[in-house]
């Protein structure tokens, strides 16, 4: 309980700190990996890796793969009329099923103040979806917005490399606020305002609909995203992201962390977009040999991939156990 | 608040990053607020599809998802752009470029709309109102002048489609494709779905006078169809979205 608390809070903006106290196993094999034969190991072990090491993009492919399927079968289903998923992100009806993205109709029923039916149904299902399929990997699964920032990620590192650009980090409790003052605009102004300008909605009409003026608002957020801020929109702003956090904290699917396999070089925090959720990567922050990785991770598998040593895997809970 | 700022709360770094994302975050705050001045100082008048709420209750319940633009069989339906403001992604028509001609009869955009922001309560073409006919420009009119119609009522190159019943019950075609020969023009009563909604007045009790005069009735329900019809330069009639009928 305590654990989904933190993972909550540090999701909403806490920064992850030292646990106060350790399990008899983390307090163990945390003394065995300060030793200086364990600490001369790992060196050799990570300088080992450099040379050895080819890069693997298993996950990330099949991540690119779902991103294009998924909103092709939305432009397909229309323009080729084939009539599987209709509709944008925003609500649709898969193969007849109402489906409605849990931030949108959050916004509608805020600014209409109704319970909608239609609403409360495809709510439920993306609801259920997301449960199983583990919140966030929305994010990382579906959104069109994540695929291009992911792309333009890759720019603004290889900038910020040659040092023509620097990343400028935002608190992340922006999005916190930001998701009240979200929340509290559709209320009072009895607007969807975060519609207005949602990427994610933007993109997905664009794609089915034809060209729109608000294309140059996600160009512009692209374009912060490339000179100033890495990841601004989806790590600071999104609420769409916090929305399907909350419901991924509660997700069988997660990535796991075994502090046995781990060096703790850290490979994985530079990669990830949601660096908070893999703390205890770094020694002596996991207080438990093996940890569930928090509910802001979008499980978009590039630690996994990146990981030398196996210590972080896909889980899903309750399946181990049944197989 | 400590635990959101860390031991080095106090440091410039910290600091800056704090003034960094108050300063960018008001800024997105402030951005999705613009979408506010189009709707106020409505900047656009709407024609929206069948069905559709009281402007504000239709932007909020509307999920901007297009469902109601893949039904439509005569595609009338676009999503509006950021120029709306909050009605980016909302549904409306352009009844003079594409009208409503109830070609689904069982107005199939109010039952693909997830949250019912187009009403799920009609059940009849003959309830909708969307707004209301004007002969607006009558100076236009070919029947007020007592003259005919031949050719096409838009021209050979005008895209717009429309159910001929008496041609093909279930499929619209172009309006370029249905050549007229009338020997007084009445095609906006002639195409109008809703039956008696717009009717040819003669103009003086003469028999001899053929000028008549269109005259909008009760029935409208604002579809647009003799908005399209209507083969003067400048239409001869407009629909004035969301009028409601005054005796």
């Amino acid at each position: 309980m305590k654990a989904l608390i933190d993972s909550f809070l540090i999701m909403l903006g806490k920064t992850p700190v030292r646990p106060d106290h350790y399990t008899p196993e983390a307090e163990a094999m945390l003394a065995a990996k300060r030793t200086p034969e364990a600490r001369e190991e790992r060196k050799r072990l990570i300088a080992e890796e450099k040379v050895t090491k080819h890069k693997n993009h298993f996950w990330r492919n099949w991540r690119w793969v779902s991103i294009i399927t998924v909103n092709l079968l939305f432009v397909l289903s229309y323009r080729m009329d084939i009539q599987v998923v209709e509709g944008a992100l925003t609500g649709s009806r898969f193969v007849g099923f109402h489906m409605a993205d849990l931030n949108s109709a959050l916004q509608v029923m805020l600014a209409y103040k109704h319970v909608l039916i239609n609403l409360v149904i495809g709510t439920s299902t993306i609801l259920f979806v997301w449960w199983l399929f583990g919140g966030r990997s929305f994010c990382a699964w579906v959104c069109p917005y994540h695929l291009l920032a992911e792309l333009v990620e890759q720019l603004h590192l290889k900038l910020a490399a040659k040092g023509l650009v620097k990343d400028h980090p935002l608190h992340r409790a922006t999005r916190t606020v930001l998701y009240v003052i979200f929340v509290l605009l559709a209320v009072i102004t009895g607007y969807t305002v975060f519609e207005f300008i949602s990427p994610v909605g933007i993109l997905s009409r664009a794609f089915t609909y034809g060209f729109s003026l608000a294309l140059l608002w996600v160009t512009f957020l692209l374009g912060v995203e490339l000179f100033y801020s890495r990841r601004f929109w989806c790590r600071y702003i999104c609420p769409i992201g916090l929305t399907y956090g909350v419901v991924g904290a509660f997700s069988p699917v997660r990535v796991t962390y075994d502090m046995e396999k781990c060096l703790h070089e850290g490979e994985c925090r530079k990669v990830c977009m949601v660096p908070h959720v893999l703390s205890m990567t770094r020694i002596g922050y996991a207080q438990d040999v093996h940890m569930d990785i928090g509910a802001d991770c979008t499980r978009c598998g590039m630690c996994i991939e990146v990981c030398p040593s196996k210590a972080l895997k896909f889980e899903i809970k309750g399946l181990s156990k049944l197989l | 608040m400590s635990m959101f700022f860390g031991k080095s709360s106090v440091d410039s770094d910290e600091r800056r990053r704090f003034l960094r994302s108050a300063l960018l975050g008001s800024a997105i705050a402030a951005a999705s607020l613009l979408g506010f001045l189009p709707v106020v100082k409505r900047w656009s008048k709407r024609l929206r599809p069948p069905g559709a709420l009281v402007e504000h209750e239709f932007l909020a319940a509307c999920i901007k998802c297009g469902q109601c633009v893949q039904v439509c069989p005569v595609k009338a339906i676009h999503l509006a752009d950021a120029t709306d403001g909050y009605g980016l992604g909302v549904p409306f028509i352009e009844a003079r470029v594409q009208a409503c001609d109830f070609s689904c009869d069982a107005l199939q955009c109010t039952l693909a709309c997830p949250t019912g922001a187009l009403s799920h309560s009609l059940s009849t073409k003959e309830q909708v109102r969307m707004g209301l006919a004007r002969v607006s420009n009558p100076d236009s009119c070919l029947a007020r002048q007592g003259k005919g119609f031949k050719g096409p009522a838009r021209g050979a190159d005008f895209p717009g489609i429309h159910r001929y019943a008496e041609i093909d019950r279930w499929k619209a075609i172009p309006l370029a494709d249905h050549p007229y020969d009338l020997e007084s023009c009445d095609l906006c009563v002639r195409e109008c779905p809703i039956k008696g909604a717009i009717v040819m007045k003669p103009m003086s009790d003469d028999v001899s006078d053929r000028r008549r005069t269109p005259q909008v009735t009760a029935d409208c329900t604002g579809c647009g169809m003799c908005a399209m019809i209507c083969p003067a330069e400048d239409s001869v009639i407009t629909i004035e979205p969301r009028a409601v009928w005054r005796a």
